[in-house]
């Protein structure tokens, strides 16, 4: 696909190439499009580029946010007795 | 996968879809700008629990798709010159010129590789030095950095047998046309998330300040889709109209600024035929003129075709394309036209509107549960 990027973590650095875990398929990504980039970040990558740090914080966060609401309505929806639903 | 997974989860998309049909107070046309949108909801078959006056108007946003007969000609006529190699990405093969492919070209044993990324290319040309390699380059923002980066690459290394034949689009000129056609009924948009990696959101400030559509930035995922589903409801909700990110782990306002730059560095704004679209105005890029000497087009000039050839009159590609008809509008759809041999180009990418209804179509969905 020709605009798909796929999430990975950067493992090692070397120059302008990054080893980077894609679900457990190791690829070299060209990261010359990036201005800074650590192992250990998660990067999208595309063409072989990475095109972007994925901002985990911000993504855990809004995940945080979805599911507080989700909990939420959901124990007002069904009571306190679903347990384990 | 981490980073994947959580955006699937089936319990979060129940409830997504309980508030979207909350907030759903009449019809409501979407256009999801991005092909990997367009592939992502007929895949999860989300349509089917949907309200049914949600309707998702498929967008221009496949790269492949909008590439014109004439270029795919224009490719097939190098892949015929000696000593030339065609490096492509693999989407391009089965694309239909006006009387082969370069799939049908590299059977008759014309030179043509897939290249997973453009700095392949580049390494051909390194390998190949009594050979032209000519990179065929598609793409939108998301892919022209990555594209234009081999450029440098070829300059740095004094390669003087890389060339590039370019087809790169650019959305918001596109999205302008659309806008402008009468014929066409949109609401609302969801944004291209890996496009606004490098372009940022302010890119489409212009759609809701100039044409009052609300626009909302989404991830892949169908989780993603549905929040922005909600987060656009909310909008008309509120009375409010304005571009909002929900694909904020990758996208920010301003994009990737040493992106943007090799862009401007490499190209510039050019005239740009869309299949089935026509011509729009600056919606195209091409190299700059000082990098004259790695564009195909100029290089090989003598080996372009004269002649402009005609879209195939049977395929609907470009109504499809423009959100004006439906895979289902057209006669070939399945019969006449299918991935392995399509007669348009939207049968041909996993992205195309075609492709991704062939492919999806006749799954039944479960009510209540989004496919992942
Ligand atoms: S089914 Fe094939 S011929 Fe018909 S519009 Fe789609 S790509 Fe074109």
């Amino acid at each position: 696909m020709m605009c798909l990027a796929v999430p990975g973590e950067v493992l090692d650095i070397d120059g302008s190439i990054a080893m980077v875990d894609m679900a457990g398929v190791k690829r070299r990504v060209c990261i010359d499009l990036l201005a800074e980039v650590h192992p250990g970040d998660y990067v999208l990558v595309h063409v072989g580029f990475a095109l972007q740090i994925i901002d985990e914080q911000e993504a855990q966060e809004t995940l945080k946010l979805l599911r507080a609401c989700f909990q939420e309505d959901l124990h007002a929806a069904v009571g306190s007795q679903q347990e384990g639903d | 996968m981490k980073l994947v997974d959580e955006y699937r989860d089936p319990a979060v998309a129940r409830y997504l879809l309980e508030q979207i049909r909350e907030l759903c107070d009449g019809p409501l046309n979407i256009m999801e700008i991005c092909g990997g949108h367009t592939h992502s909801i007929v895949r999860s078959g989300m349509e089917q629990v949907l309200p049914p006056t949600i309707k998702f108007v498929h967008g221009p946003g496949c790269p492949v798709c909008v590439t014109p007969t004439a270029k795919i000609d224009q490719a097939i006529a190098l892949a015929r010159r000696p000593r030339t190699i065609i490096a492509t990405y693999g989407d391009m093969m089965r694309v239909p010129g006006s009387s082969s492919s370069l799939l049908q070209e590299k059977a008759k044993g014309a030179h043509v590789k897939i290249v997973y990324s453009s700095l392949d290319a580049v390494r051909l040309a390194v390998e190949n030095p009594d050979s032209e390699v000519v990179f065929f380059a598609v793409g939108f923002e998301t892919t022209i950095p990555a594209n234009g980066l081999s450029v440098i690459r070829a300059k740095q290394l004094g390669l003087t047998n890389y060339s590039m034949l370019s087809n790169h689009v650019l959305v918001p000129p596109v999205i302008r046309a659309v806008l402008d056609d009468p014929a066409v009924r949109i609401d609302a948009f969801l944004g291209p998330g890996h496009v606004s990696t490098i372009v940022g959101s302010q890119d489409y400030e212009f759609i809701p300040a100039e044409y009052h559509r609300p626009v909302v930035i989404s991830g892949f995922e169908p989780n993603d889709i549905l929040e922005s589903l909600f987060m656009i409801l909310k909008q008309r909700r509120e009375g409010r109209c304005e571009v909002e990110v929900q694909y904020s782990r990758a996208v920010t306002k301003y994009g990737n600024p040493r992106a943007l730059d090799v862009v401007k560095d490499v190209f510039s704004p050019v005239e740009q035929e869309w299949r089935g679209i026509g011509a729009i105005a600056e919606s195209g890029l091409s190299l700059r003129e000082e990098l004259r000497a790695f564009d195909a087009y100029h290089k090989f000039h003598d080996w372009m075709p004269l002649q402009r050839p005609e879209e195939p009159s049977e395929c609907v590609c470009g109504e499809i394309t423009r959100g004006v008809k439906e895979p289902r509008d057209c006669a070939s759809f399945g019969t006449g036209c299918t991935p392995e041999r399509p007669l348009g180009a939207c049968m041909v990418s996993t992205e195309g509107t075609c492709a991704a209804y062939y492919r999806y179509q006749l799954v039944t969905v479960q009510t209540g549960g989004v496919r992942d």
